[in-house]
């Protein structure tokens, strides 16, 4: 660096390094604001998922905030209904990805921060290369990568070495609602631990679907589950392709009809096909922010961070505003973090398919292609296909007549989704 | 009257438009309507200070499309805004910063319109400026700012009745306040749907009691089937009516009695099936704390029958005519008109549509007694039924916010966060962030203050608080920023004061009322009418 970029450097970073260098009333009191301490912030490399709604505006607010070595990883590719709040696209960028149009537009507008792109899925990268950041920062709509990069962390923490700690800084929207979470992993409430508070939406029963049909959103599940899977107008459904969407939206419609039901639109059916929850600017802007004020916070000692005490900001603006700062307590029986299982309930007359089928649906689960096995028998394996076709028959069995199973037994399960994970449950009978 | 969609037309098959697209996921909050609003309006930001807040919270509104926006800021272009600005880059150093700003805003979508004064490096009259201008739905003005400039402003909005938003943000700090030139009335406050269930159970009208009486008439004797799919409202409605038979002619509205009632309807269930029950059954019982009730009055809708009306253009508000019109129906007929919606429940579709469409012809009529009443009412002719319908829909949570003009006796304020702070460790409740307010207040005018000087300045105007650890830190703390802001707070903040501005412009949910003060140390906010 010339002097001269030096003292430009001074004059643009004025604002932050006067708080940095000002120690304030709840900061420790060997808080540190030599130029040693200073200028290691910059130097730190910062991993943030998603390049979405949330991941946009993080990638802005980290490169406003000094840090100058970020990667993002996102492998989607740019939609037009993107455009109302990912602020870093544009309508030629459509189809491209993510990661790379947001690394690069915020590359060109801030001097001196360099940005990585991967345009690709989190889970094609192993433990050595999270290995290298000294925080994540997460902007994703799907729980199960949450839960992906979540175990990964948990198990990435080695007690020898300090470094394999990495804070993970979670951020999520809805509509005029959101909430940050801060984790340390295998210290403070991880995601696992706090997983029931997205339970899932109870289906409807195919029942319904079938013969009494009484809401537009059952007739387009009908034309989704049922029409489709007879039909099969196109080979494999594509739920963003409007072809396809028209033709699912066309089938309801004429099933509305038939049963009088009125309000089947062509928005709705792409909203209940897809599961589509209302993103806007707005909202996103605040819970990025408050993302990159605890990664700021966290990464130069400037004040007191979320994580010991509060790990959990709620967030609703949809009637005034309001916010609820708290502490989420740690569950000793969390499957990634903790070390006991979790009860299960269940009815001993149940079969293991239903068994199966339950975990689906169970909030504290959430695990759609279970295997499960008790400590001396595998009861069910999806893979390899051998081993399926052997433990097939047992799925038609009652669990307590016929495989045995007792009342506290400790069952153990496995989803390709988390290959790290094994999912401790004892059986409480109902 | 004119038909309120009583039939249904089917939708044309085709898909959404290039627009619709583009905004899909905010159209399913704010639907239609709500989009039309946010692209007439016309909005001013006066920027100043280190300037990023108000452009942050533009970026929100440019977005979602908002018509046209104005940036009014007189500052040139310095390296340090680069290093808290990202709607400026290399380039702009030297440069008028509201051109900037706003060529780079504009840049973020086609659709809306921006604008910038001064047009040349020159120093702002702003008071001779906004003369010129034409009319704003809304004006935001950021802090520390020169007072002859905030006259102005304040001049402004008197005269033309606009709403104003300022906003302060300075180091890990920030709050914003709302100042509406009046009562701000809101219809579409979008409660949860759970809420709005109005099944009028203890209130129902011959059509229902004659559907209901007809489903039931051989309950005993029906088949299982037909049972199992006896829709719960109808179910519940005939064994209130067995209820009252043995209660001396009483509804069971007490707790013990809705715990009896509750038990008498799950035991009419059939068990001998293989279910072991009937799922409407479990329905019915579950829908009797929520649903058996007499219709009370929503405290906010009490709020909005006693206003008193203080001005021509509340005289002349097609609102406050509905409001009235409402009043009457409610006086007369003891409940307000009834939304008309029916939550899903086990049932045949038949038997489902048909309850459905006798909910809503009821609604229907009743929607149509409040136009009457509005069209027979002193300038009611022209009141658009649609907006009527909206009202009986949503009758029960319609808001009123900033209801008094009256001004707020901030000591009593002051006094009262004190004794909350006093309790707030044992009840375990988070400490006031007034001290916060009061400390940025005070730099209103005077970024640069030092913590002493902030102190003096509250102590100067509020001697009670001259001991309390709070303001010395909060004084401490924004002095540390020295009028600077942090890109994460500015961020953070206009992400908030958009979400309000998107709520006054569509007139749906509800905007505070009428300070939001954020502490980005502590991560959270507390709203304040001050």
């Amino acid at each position: 660096m010339t002097v001269n970029e030096k003292s430009n450097s001074t004059a643009r970073w004025q604002y932050l390094d006067r708080i940095r260098k000002t120690k304030g009333p709840f900061n420790d009191d060997d808080y540190d604001t030599s130029e040693e301490v200073l200028s290691m912030h910059g130097t730190q490399k910062i991993l943030v998922i998603g390049a979405g709604g949330l991941g946009c505006e993080i990638l802005k607010d980290l490169a406003m905030s000094g840090f100058r070595d970020i990667h993002v990883i996102d492998m989607d590719t740019i939609d037009v209904s993107n455009l109302n709040r990912q602020f870093l696209f544009r309508k030629a960028d459509v189809g491209k990805y993510k990661a790379e149009v947001a690394a690069k537009f915020v590359e060109r507008r801030v001097k001196g921060v360099q940005i990585t792109a991967h345009n690709c899925k989190i889970q094609d990268f192993e433990e050595d290369f999270y290995m290298q950041f000294q925080f994540v920062i997460c902007g994703l709509d799907s729980i199960e990568a949450r839960r992906w990069i979540n175990a990964t962390l948990v198990n990435m923490v080695d007690d020898e070495n300090p470094d394999s700690l990495k804070p993970l800084i979670d951020g999520g929207t809805e509509g005029f609602k959101g909430q940050t979470r801060v984790i340390f992993p295998t210290i403070t409430p991880c995601i696992e631990c706090q997983l029931d508070l997205y339970a899932p939406r109870a289906a409807v029963p195919l029942c319904t679907l079938a013969t009494i049909p009484r809401q537009p959103e059952h007739c387009i599940e009908w034309a989704h589950i049922m029409a489709w899977e007879q039909e099969k107008p196109f080979p494999t459904l594509d739920k963003d392709d409007p072809e396809h969407i028209s033709w699912l939206y066309k089938k309801a419609l004429a099933r509305a009809e038939e049963f009088k039901i009125p309000g089947v639109t062509y928005a709705l059916t792409q909203g209940v096909v897809k599961n589509i929850i209302p993103a806007i600017a707005s909202t996103n802007a605040i819970i990025a922010a408050s993302c990159c004020n605890e990664a700021l916070k966290i990464a130069t000692s400037a004040a007191p961070y979320m994580g010991m005490n509060e790990t959990y900001m709620q967030y609703q603006g949809d009637e005034s505003i309001y916010t609820n700062t708290f502490k989420y307590a740690k569950k000793e029986d969390c499957a990634v973090c903790g070390n006991l299982p979790k009860p299960l309930q269940v009815d001993p007359k149940w079969t293991l398919q239903e068994l199966l089928d339950s975990f689906a649906t169970n909030a504290s689960a959430q695990l759609k292609k279970p295997s499960i096995r008790t400590e001396d028998k595998t009861l069910y394996m999806q893979f390899p296909p051998a081993l399926e076709e052997q433990t097939r028959p047992n799925l038609e069995k009652k669990l307590k007549e016929d495989l045995g199973l007792e009342e506290k037994q400790e069952i153990a399960v496995t989803d390709p989704a988390f290959p790290a994970l094994s999912f401790r449950f004892f059986l409480k009978f109902s | 009257m004119t038909e309120i969609v009583t039939s249904q037309t089917p939708p044309i098959l085709h898909g959404p438009s290039e627009k619709e697209k583009k905004y899909d996921r905010q159209l399913r909050l704010w639907a239609a309507s709500g989009q039309a609003a946010l692209e007439s309006a016309n909005i001013l930001l006066v920027n100043s200070g280190a300037g990023t807040v108000g452009v942050e919270t533009l970026k929100n509104l440019v977005l979602p499309g908002i018509g046209k926006f104005t940036i009014v800021d007189d500052a040139i272009v310095s390296e340090t805004d680069l290093g808290v600005n990202f709607f400026l880059d290399e380039s702009c150093l030297g440069k008028l910063r509201s051109q900037c700003c706003a060529e780079l805003l504009q840049e973020l979508n086609p659709d809306a319109q921006g604008d910038w004064y001064p047009k040349e490096k020159a120093s702002v009259n702003l008071g001779q400026i906004l003369d010129s201008m034409p009319m704003y739905t809304l004006i935001m003005y950021t802090l520390p700012i020169r007072p002859e400039d905030l006259a102005a402003i304040k001049t402004y909005g008197r005269k033309h009745q606009t709403p104003l938003i300022s906003i302060h943000s300075a180091g890990f700090y920030s709050y914003f306040q709302i100042n509406l030139p009046g009562a701000f009335p809101i219809v579409d406050t979008h409660p949860e749907v759970e809420k709005t269930v109005d099944l009028r159970l203890l209130h129902p009208w011959p059509e229902l009691v004659k559907f209901s009486q007809e489903m039931t008439k051989d309950i005993d004797s029906a088949s299982d089937h037909d049972h199992g799919h006896l829709p719960y409202v109808v179910i519940l409605l005939h064994y209130l009516e067995k209820w009252k038979e043995g209660n001396g002619g009483e509804y069971p509205t007490e707790y013990k009695a809705k715990m009896a009632f509750r038990k008498m309807v799950s035991e009419m269930a059939r068990t001998n099936n293989p279910e072991g029950g009937e799922e409407n059954f479990q329905e019915a019982v579950s829908a009797v704390n929520r649903n058996v009730k007499k219709p009370q009055l929503e405290q906010s809708l009490e709020e909005v029958f006693d206003h008193k009306l203080s001005n021509e253009v509340e005289m002349s508000s097609s609102f406050w005519m509905i409001a009235r019109a409402m009043k009457k129906f409610y006086q007369k007929n003891g409940c307000l008109p009834l939304p008309g919606g029916l939550p899903d429940m086990k049932a045949q579709s038949s038997v489902y549509v048909k309850l459905q469409s006798i909910y809503k012809a009821k609604a229907r009529k009743d929607a149509l007694e409040v136009l009457e009443t509005v069209r027979s009412s002193p300038g009611g002719k022209d009141v658009d039924p649609a907006e009527v319908d909206m009202f009986c829909k949503n009758a029960s949570f319609v808001k009123l916010v900033n209801a008094t003009a009256e001004g707020r006796d901030f000591k009593q304020i002051l006094q009262q966060e004190k004794q909350n702070d006093e309790l707030a460790e044992a009840i375990g409740t988070p400490l006031s962030l007034l001290p916060i307010y009061l400390a940025l207040s005070a730099t209103s005018h005077k970024p640069l203050a030092s913590a002493d000087e902030i102190k003096a300045d509250i102590v100067g105007i509020w001697p009670d608080v001259a001991d309390d650890m709070r303001v010395m830190q909060s004084s401490e703390e924004v002095a540390r920023a020295g009028g600077g802001e942090l890109h994460n707070i500015s961020a953070l903040t206009g992400g908030m004061v958009a979400q309000e501005a998107i709520k006054i412009i569509t007139k749906q949910y509800i905007p505070i009322d009428n300070t939001c003060i954020f502490d980005g140390i502590s991560s959270r906010c507390q709203v304040l009418r001050l």
